[in-house]
């Protein structure tokens, strides 16, 4: 029994080094959207400079799509934004833009320089839309469905392996949910 | 060199001033109000840098979380209802003092039950070692009686 005692600090080593070995593999930086399963927070924004019309949530009611917030300050979205053009390209699901907190001009002459993946854009400059959605950083991407609701977000940058691996089954389920 | 020495301090000072957040067009005209959205600042955590609260962090977003917060302050809202604004959005991670919950209460109760164990351990292990101590004493005697009794002849 003494014996056994002599072993506790180990055992309580060993089962504090798996906890915290686990915990190393998380991503300290991702912050739960609080908005999973929640109907898209209402806004309407004003469209960017040089466009027509703007982007409210109402737009986003009807069909599957992915919400995308982008700046054009922000390098890791000048990195995602093929994947965003093939995306659009592959006409799976239409895409709809955040312009989050640029000075007035440079979203439309970054989509001109990079093209324009988005159905619609609306332009968040006091970025006042972007604390309704939780946003933590750019890009940010919402998969929302076609009731309005928030199924999915994705932190960073949608590489290859994320769109076919993660985003373009959960919007293709999504799709299939739709249809009647 | 004590030129240079006092000339980068007084770049330093400079640089930090020209940092410090939340920046002087932040200020609030009502005092009683600008000392609530302070004390608001301190308990919100920047989402971009989250070891710091929004009261310390320069980052824009986190301006824009004092922006909110000085907002809903203006609006009518109590501290408590100005923190639920953000905690709504970003959740309990935006709040520096994690709330105690479900999900949360070890994080109050493991160092109180650690502790505890500490001391119950160490109480166990000093109140063992005197109780054989007194039992070594006692064995030590019964021995040293006998010796002397065998010394004296009587047994």
């Amino acid at each position: 029994m003494t014996r056994l005692v002599l072993f506790l600090p180990l055992i309580g080593f060993l089962v504090m080094a798996v906890y915290f070995g686990l915990g190393l593999r998380e991503d300290p930086s991702e912050i739960p959207s609080q908005l999973i399963e929640r109907e898209l927070p209402a806004f309407d924004l004003p469209p960017i400079e040089g466009f027509e019309t703007g982007l409210a949530s109402t737009d986003l009611v009807g069909q599957v799509s992915l919400l995308n917030v982008f700046g054009s300050w922000c390098p890791p979205c000048a990195v995602e934004h093929p994947m965003l053009m093939q995306i659009a390209r592959s006409g799976v699901v239409p895409i709809y833009g955040i312009d989050w907190k640029d000075p007035p001009g440079a979203g439309s002459a970054w989509l001109e320089r990079h093209g324009n993946p988005y159905q619609r854009v609306g332009d968040d400059a006091a970025g006042r839309t972007a604390i309704d959605l939780g946003i933590t950083g750019a890009p940010e991407t919402f998969i929302i469905d076609h009731t309005g609701r928030v199924r999915y977000r994705h932190v960073g940058v949608i590489t290859d392996e994320i769109w076919t691996g993660t985003l373009r089954p959960l919007v293709e389920h999504l799709q299939a949910e739709a249809r009647p | 060199m004590k030129t240079l020495l006092s000339a980068l301090a007084g770049l330093m000072l400079a640089v930090s001033l020209a940092w410090a957040s939340p920046g002087p067009d932040e200020q609030m005209e009502d005092p009683a109000l600008e000392a609530r959205a302070l004390a608001l600042y301190a308990q919100l955590r920047c989402v971009v840098c989250q070891s710091q609260s929004i009261r310390d962090s320069n980052a824009p977003l986190a301006e824009d979380m004092r922006g909110v917060v000085r907002e809903r302050l203006l609006a009518g809202d109590s501290d408590a209802e100005a923190l639920d604004y953000l905690q709504e959005r970003y959740g309990d991670y935006v709040l520096m003092m994690p709330p105690l919950q479900g999900n949360t209460i070890g994080l109050f109760l493991i160092p109180a039950l650690v502790f505890l164990g500490g001391a119950a351990g160490l109480a166990a292990f000093v109140w063992h070692q005197s109780r054989r101590s007194r039992e070594l004493e006692d064995e030590d005697d019964v021995a040293r009686a006998q010796a002397l009794d065998e010394e004296e002849g009587l047994s």
